[in-house]
């Protein structure tokens, strides 16, 4: 059952328009669709500019989409009044890359885990703050810290107060949006399996937005590739990593630094004529999709 | 392949002065470089990987100061120069190259310019030859039409093609030894492939030695020959690639090639536990003992040596220390390592 659907999503940006003259078009998603089964792991990968981190702020409207449809529970999202939007934001959370700039220097930590409770009126201050240390405790921070400040815990204890903080209100889908990418490797592992740890426990939905394809072979159950503000590639995270289809994610895999010394390397560069950028998502194996002509 | 030892560091310790007292970022490190060959030095953030790349081109900034140690290139202590001797080792002898080139090159000059400028400064050529050979350079690190390309402001270039730039300048007046501090970090993984494809095609052609700094094992498993692991300002292992990522001997090498994803979805990472240790919050003895599964009682008091783990390979443990005299292990299993 899916728990969330992106239908024919549309973003287009302005840059560097002015009082009298309009500015270029930039088209940052491009018509893209998807959708991710509850308790399901699904992987939007991409590189910069590729529009996955848009796509991921359209979805909870903290970027306001230009056209299409994101089905929550069926519902869209996108024609909910202000009020609707926020009620519904409980159970679609998000937690950001940077564990330095994406948590107030000035709230204590056990603030900042809190503030959503306040925010959304939920329970006597007593409670909030039982609530609070029980986050801590979920998430591996030792509750005897919650008066301290964020710049008093490291990069890893940091990324663990946002996603406490995005846990607080029982959310059922959470986007992480490069969770791990600015985490040293040792640290990156333990919020790894902090997060496959959570899901199991509390039947979360996760769409996990990254660059780095070693996290999202492991982490995730299915993927799909933007370029250029479009889904390439969709699948499975076996189909998709073992048969690559598309010119862009075969480069893109074959771009992966491998562990061992003696693999042969294979480096496939991409030839931006080869991408056909009409080329409709079709299905080439069940569950595989791709945005290649037919071979005739 | 690797010829004659080109750079050999000796003991050596930058400290930063801090009212509380001296920091050690980098704490007796050794090691040495042989002509044609790629030395990895990985480590995390803290470890002390920059500032010793900072040492070797004696570019630290108060209040960092070289505390102690040797400098051998090309058999001279780089420590003994005086400052203007330095300068002309900078660049023509030593290049470095760092993870951001948009900070790295001057916005207001045109890149043949600065390239210009490198060989200027360097006496390598006249100013009209050297805008000639900029483009030259530019061709060389394979930047498409480069007469047009010289031209170019750094803000008009992809992060991938200003990369490109920055290696063109360290290459500009033939260095022996080429220092490049994450030079890819800030790419995109393609772009990272082709950079990491050029540095290597560079070094065989040029007969270099590249001393490539980065938190990455993979970037190192397909650029390095070698490699040294730092962890709190030391080097813990050291050892020919294949040995290190087949058959790390330090706990703290093995925790790290344990913390990547496996290539088996879903399953749980052996990750170190604890974080990186804060500079000026050390541990005693080996800063790693608070994280490693496999520390005893003499691990706290002092730190360890190095011990001879395998051909080419020193591990700084006392796992190693075969004169018995241990003291009591905790554990004596040994993690095994993920293969992949």
């Amino acid at each position: 059952m899916a728990l969330i659907e992106v239908a024919h999503l549309v973003k287009h940006f302005t840059r560097g328009g002015g009082l009298l003259r309009s500015g270029t078009r930039v088209i940052a998603v491009d018509d893209v669709s998807f959708s991710i089964d509850e308790g399901e792991t699904f992987g939007l990968v991409g590189e910069s500019g590729s529009g996955k981190t848009t796509t991921g702020r359209c979805m909870l409207r903290l970027v306001e989409p230009t056209a299409g449809a994101v089905r929550f529970r069926s519902e869209n999202v996108l024609e909910f009044s202000r009020a609707r939007m926020r009620a519904a934001r409980r159970d679609m959370q998000i937690v950001f890359q940077d564990p330095y700039s994406s948590l107030n220097p000035r709230m204590r930590a056990g603030e900042i885990v809190e503030e959503p409770l306040v925010v959304h009126k939920m329970g006597k201050r007593a409670d909030r703050r039982q609530r609070v240390e029980q986050l801590f405790q979920l998430v591996g921070l030792d509750p005897t810290h919650l008066e301290r400040y964020p710049h008093q815990f490291s990069g890893g204890q940091r990324q663990r107060i946002g996603l406490a903080r995005a846990l607080a209100l029982n959310p059922s889908f959470v986007i992480l949006d490069e969770p791990v990418s600015a985490l040293d490797v040792s640290i990156q592992a333990q919020v790894i399996n902090l997060l496959m740890d959570l899901q199991r426990q509390l039947k979360l939905t996760y769409l996990f937005i990254a660059h780095d394809l070693r996290v999202v072979e492991h982490i995730c159950s299915r993927v799909a590739v933007m370029y250029l503000g479009r889904i390439v590639e969709m699948g499975s995270v076996p189909a998709l990593f073992s048969a690559p289809q598309h010119p862009y994610t075969r480069a893109l895999l074959s771009a992966i630094p491998v562990l061992d010394p003696d693999a042969p390397r294979r480096r496939i560069e991409l030839d931006p004529a080869s991408v056909d950028r009409d080329a409709a998502l079709r299905e080439i194996a069940a569950g595989h999709w791709a945005a290649i002509e037919p071979r005739s | 392949m690797a010829g004659d030892t080109l750079l050999r560091v000796e003991h050596l310790t930058t400290v930063f002065d801090m009212p509380s007292g001296p920091l050690r970022a980098v704490d007796d490190v050794g090691f040495e470089i042989r002509a044609g060959e790629t030395l990895g030095l990985v480590g995390e953030s803290g470890s002390g990987k920059s500032i010793t790349a900072l040492s070797i081109m004696r570019l630290v900034q108060p209040p960092g100061r070289i505390a102690g140690g040797r400098l051998l290139f090309k058999g001279r202590n780089l420590m003994d120069l005086g400052e203007r001797e330095m300068e002309a080792v900078r660049g023509a002898e030593i290049a470095l190259v760092f993870q951001e080139p948009m900070t790295a090159l001057n916005p207001v000059f045109t890149v043949g310019d600065q390239i210009a400028e490198t060989l200027v400064v360097h006496g390598r050529a006249t100013k009209r030859q050297a805008r000639s050979e900029a483009a030259e350079l530019l061709r060389r690190v394979r930047i498409p039409s480069p007469e047009s390309r010289v031209r170019d402001y750094p803000h008009q270039l992809s992060g991938g093609m200003r990369q490109r730039v920055m290696i063109a300048i360290a290459l500009a007046c033939g260095p022996s030894l080429v220092i490049a501090d994450e030079p890819t970090t800030a790419l995109d993984v393609t772009i990272q492939a082709q950079i990491l494809d050029l540095l290597r095609e560079m070094q065989s052609a040029l007969d270099l030695s590249l001393l490539l700094i980065t938190h990455d094992l993979g970037i190192v498993a397909e650029t390095a020959d070698r490699v040294a692991v730092m962890y709190a300002g030391r080097i813990v292992e050291t050892g020919p690639v294949r040995a290190i990522l087949r058959s790390p001997q330090h706990p703290y090498t093995r925790g790290l090639l344990a913390s990547m994803p496996s290539g088996i979805p879903g399953e749980r990472l052996r990750a170190i536990d604890g974080s990186v240790p804060i500079l000026g919050q050390l541990p005693p003895g080996c800063a790693f003992h608070p994280r490693c599964p496999d520390r005893f009682d003499r691990c706290v008091t002092a730190p360890p040596p190095d011990y001879s783990v395998g051909l080419q390979q020193y591990a700084k443990c006392y796992l190693y220390d075969q004169a018995a005299g241990r003291g009591a292990r905790l554990d004596d299993a040994h993690p095994p390592v993920a293969g992949r």
